[in-house]
């Protein structure tokens, strides 16, 4: 049996040694230091850009959550897609660095009429497409036409942003030389130059989409700092610098590689791993890790959201008023913020956040106020009866953890004697049935697309957006009527004044609790420099550098 | 034999129908519009109406079906409502990746698993039976998804030893031949890109291995203890063959029937349960691919993404009933 004995002693060395060595018995490319783990002397990636400097090619990867639907920006609706189609297309007008003020973009100039219904653009000139075509007035006019003649299931954005009632809102687009382009609307639209400045609005090369067809996504050419180059489906998007860019120095990566990992966790041991540069949707209960780590930089993202507990209008007991307010009253927002938010965020008052021009800064948030919420629901004979509570499934970033969120929401109510059951769904269907008005109390958010208090008022509480975004089910003829109005208001004080009414009648119908804006946060390596993230989401890697 | 063949290929066909049948039907049972799913939160009511009629989905379902058979018999598995591709051809790099892994996988846990199961068995009630059957009860009651991030913590970050999410080194990527990329490696004669992929593949592998790991050891064990009692191996003692040999030559082909059964189901659940496995390692292969669809209610990915799996499923345990004859020449099939 000695035999027998010293076999099984040598077998279970073989295998502690073969995993051993298995481990670490490759060479050690992927150390943890913060030094770029690509190995330039044997690199024989043909797509490599051509230095004329001997240093190395300069290349970010950015690991995200998702991959892309498409990345032909007029068909789709995902911010990760847009995330890459912001690099490879410009739009005609940009969005300020970290804001959403209207600046230049391929446009230089622009010109609107007394009436609001005609814009005159000055086009940049010596612009080329990637594909080499020339960006001219007649591009432009190629693009609107084929957004315009798409069906509205095809071109989404373009159809929610310039269609009013089945009516083109850009009646007519025309050419005045070659760099002068001329928009004639149907009716004025207050957010019209905010709306062009939208990443689904990039101008695409005419000749790479007429020859491309709906297959466009898989080959997008644009004029942007970056040209397309590979797309791992479900794992990676390589893009790389374009080298006859108009805007001289720009950009200064060579290639930035964007990878797809799903998990939240996943993706900062990724980043802490040096495996990646940048990283998105990072958990505020990771950014003291970050923080505290040399190697890396925490990276806040402008808050331009609002995460909110949706009361469903139209069944009881929130058909009532005066339950709404208790409702208001009864929720400590800020211990809310406080714990699950690390603190990142800010208590909300209205249903969007402060940096939007027409915020009402009158109007602060209900108080925590038990005794107040308490009599509210004596006045309002709330006969006790045991509400639905339904907890987000997903993390998002107006609202990280939507079920710990909702345990502390249910012991508030529970305080002021509203019993409440937590239920929750798959995201899908929980978003289906809360559009078909199933919830009692709902939690959910919204990140703004263009910075406009249009986008976020009239999106999720006109009486209009029943059955799509306004889950709440909130009519109010006034605020219809105001928010209408708003719409199509061009002097920008009188319209602010509109919605400021507009966020009183809303604060005293209290359709939902508003909880927060939130601050996302993203985590980068500490050579990265330049990266300025957008409150829209779509961020410019143009110039982004790195050590 | 071929006859065997052709009638287990011929059972397949109603077994494969009647689950095309009620994967349709519970995926459209459950709530969720893929119109909405894919316009996203902002989308309008007609935006969704317009859709719908696009892709048909306001067809009948009994015309949706039918119309699905009809592609699927002319070999088209139709098109992904989100991305727009054509399944057939987005489908295969996802299914390669989960092979590799998958193989990879069922590699270790067979090596590992039989292993040990024979080492228990002939030490039976010695230290290293108790701790092997131990391990064996942890590793099947371990949550993937905890062992994965623990996996990534301590040979990613602390270590830094592996790489711990997909399957390149992003920086200097594969080009895919097979989509099988260490075959692709060795194809172009990239060793070193060669050692990466292996090195990728292997905290994921170690995860997804565990579970049929553990099961292989134990029926390896329950089974070998079984043979170890019967007349033939103590005839071979006293015949004073060497307890190696007896082991692993007499014992281990008797003692194989069962172990074998269990590797083929656990490597048919391999292919369709390594979701976990592939969402904490990023790791690009079928089981997220349908998982993701299932978020986004893309019918027609789910539906042909089940029918590949199960297909497959059927077929390896049609090629392990086939290698019974193979091991036990007393087994054969009329």
């Amino acid at each position: 049996m000695r035999k027998g004995k010293l076999y099984l002693v040598s077998l279970m060395m073989l295998l502690i040694m073969s995993l051993f060595l298995a481990a670490c018995g490759a060479d050690d490319a992927e150390t943890s230091s913060s030094e770029p783990s690509n190995d330039s002397s044997s690199n024989t990636d043909s797509s490599t850009t051509d230095n004329s400097s001997s240093s190395t090619p300069q290349v970010l990867v950015f690991g995200r959550g998702a991959d892309s639907v498409s990345l032909d920006p007029g068909i789709v609706t995902d911010g990760e897609s847009f995330k890459v189609t912001q690099n490879l297309f410009e739009t005609l007008l940009n969005f300020g660095e970290q804001d959403t003020t209207i600046n230049p973009g391929l446009a230089k100039e622009w010109e609107v009429s007394e009436d609001g219904l005609t814009y005159t653009f000055q086009l940049q000139e010596g612009v080329k497409f990637h594909d080499g075509t020339d960006f001219n007035a007649e591009a432009v006019i190629k693009n609107i036409n084929r957004w315009k003649g798409g069906k509205e299931e095809d071109f989404y954005y373009f159809n929610s942003m310039f269609k009013a009632e089945g009516e083109d809102i850009i009646k007519d687009v025309t050419a005045e030389g070659d760099y002068t382009v001329v928009f004639t609307l149907s009716r004025p639209q207050a957010p019209f130059l905010k709306n062009l400045a939208m990443s689904p609005f990039g101008i695409g090369s005419p000749t790479a989409f007429e020859a491309a067809g709906d297959k466009f996504g898989d080959n997008p050419v644009g004029t942007g700092p970056f040209k397309f180059t590979e797309w791992k489906r479900n794992d990676s998007i390589t893009i790389e610098k374009f080298e006859d860019y108009w805007q001289e120095g720009f950009p200064k990566l060579d290639k930035v590689i964007f990878r797809s990992i799903p998990d939240n966790s996943a993706r900062l041991n990724e980043l802490m791993a040096g495996n990646i540069d940048l990283a998105d949707g990072i958990n505020p209960s990771d950014g003291k890790t970050v923080e505290g780590d040399s190697t890396l930089q925490l990276i806040e993202r402008p808050s331009m959201n609002i995460g909110y507990l949706g009361l469903t209008n139209t069944r009881a007991p929130f058909d009532n008023k005066l339950v709404r307010q208790a409702v208001n009253y009864a929720i400590d927002k800020q211990a809310i913020v406080d714990a699950f938010f690390e603190g990142r965020a800010e208590v909300a008052a209205n249903p969007m956040p402060s940096s939007i021009s027409g915020y009402n800064d009158a109007i602060s948030p209900y108080p925590y106020d038990p005794e107040k919420a308490k009599s509210l629901l004596a006045e309002a004979g709330y006969d006790g009866k045991e509400i639905e509570l339904w907890a987000m499934p997903v993390p998002r970033p107006y609202m990280p953890d939507g079920a710990k969120v909702a345990e502390v929401i249910q012991k508030n109510l529970e305080d002021v004697g509203i019993p409440s059951k937590i239920v929750t769904f798959e995201w899908a269907t929980y978003l289906e049935k809360a559009k078909n008005g199933e919830a009692d109390a709902f939690m959910l958010g919204w990140t703004g697309d263009n910075g406009d208090a249009d986008n976020f008022i009239y999106t999720l509480l006109d009486k209009d957006n029943i059955g799509s975004n306004n889950y709440a089910y909130y009519t109010n003829e006034e605020v219809h009527s105001l928010l209408i109005q708003a719409q199509s208001e061009t002097d920008e004080n009188v319209r602010n004044e509109l919605y400021k009414k507009a966020q009183e009648i809303i604060h005293d119908d209290a359709p939902w609790v508003p909880l927060a804006h939130s601050t996302p946060l993203l985590a980068a390596k500490a050579g990265v420099n330049g990266f300025l993230p957008h409150p829209t989401g779509s961020d410019k890697l143009h110039n982004v550098s790195m050590e | 034999m071929l006859h065997y063949i052709g009638k287990r290929l011929l059972h397949l066909i109603p077994v494969l129908l009647g689950m095309t049948f009620l994967v349709f039907l519970i995926i459209r049972a459950i709530p969720g519009d893929p119109a909405q799913v894919i316009l996203g939160q902002q989308a309008t009511a007609d935006a969704i109406a317009a859709l719908r009629l696009k892709l048909g989905l306001d067809n009948p379902w009994y015309i949706q079906y039918f119309d699905y058979l009809k592609g699927i018999v002319t070999g088209d598995l139709g098109e992904s409502l989100r991305t727009r591709q054509p399944i057939s051809s987005e489908m295969w790099p996802y299914l390669a990746a989960t092979f590799e892994l998958a193989f990879f996988a069922m590699i270790i846990a067979i090596i590992v698993g039989v292993n040990a199961g024979i080492v228990s068995a002939w030490f039976q009630n010695s230290w290293f039976d108790y701790l092997a059957m131990v391990i064996a009860l942890i590793g099947v009651s371990m949550p993937i998804f905890w062992l994965g991030l623990m996996e990534q913590w301590a040979f990613g970050i602390q270590l830094g030893w592996l790489p711990t999410s997909g399957r390149e080194e992003v920086r200097d990527p594969v080009t895919a031949i097979t989509h099988f990329y260490l075959i692709d490696t060795l194809w172009q004669g990239r060793f070193d890109q060669f050692i990466v992929v292996l090195k990728h593949l292997f905290l994921p592998g170690i995860a997804l291995a565990t579970i049929p790991t553990a099961i292989i050891a134990r029926m390896t064990r329950a089974s070998m203890l079984e043979v170890m009692r019967s007349d033939f191996v103590r005839t071979a003692r006293a015949k004073g063959q060497k307890m190696f040999v007896v082991v692993y030559k007499h014992a281990l082909k008797n003692a194989l029937i069962p172990v074998l059964t269990v590797v083929g189901l656990q490597t048919g659940m391999l292919l369709g349960g390594a979701i976990l496995t592939e969402t904490i390692f990023s790791w690009p292969g079928i089981g997220r691919y349908i998982y993701e669809a299932i978020g986004f209610r893309d019918y027609p990915v789910i539906q042909s993404g089940i029918l590949i799996v199960a297909f497959l499923f059927v077929m390896i345990n049609l090629i392990v009933d086939l290698l019974y004859t193979v091991i036990d020449s007393r087994i054969k099939y009329n």
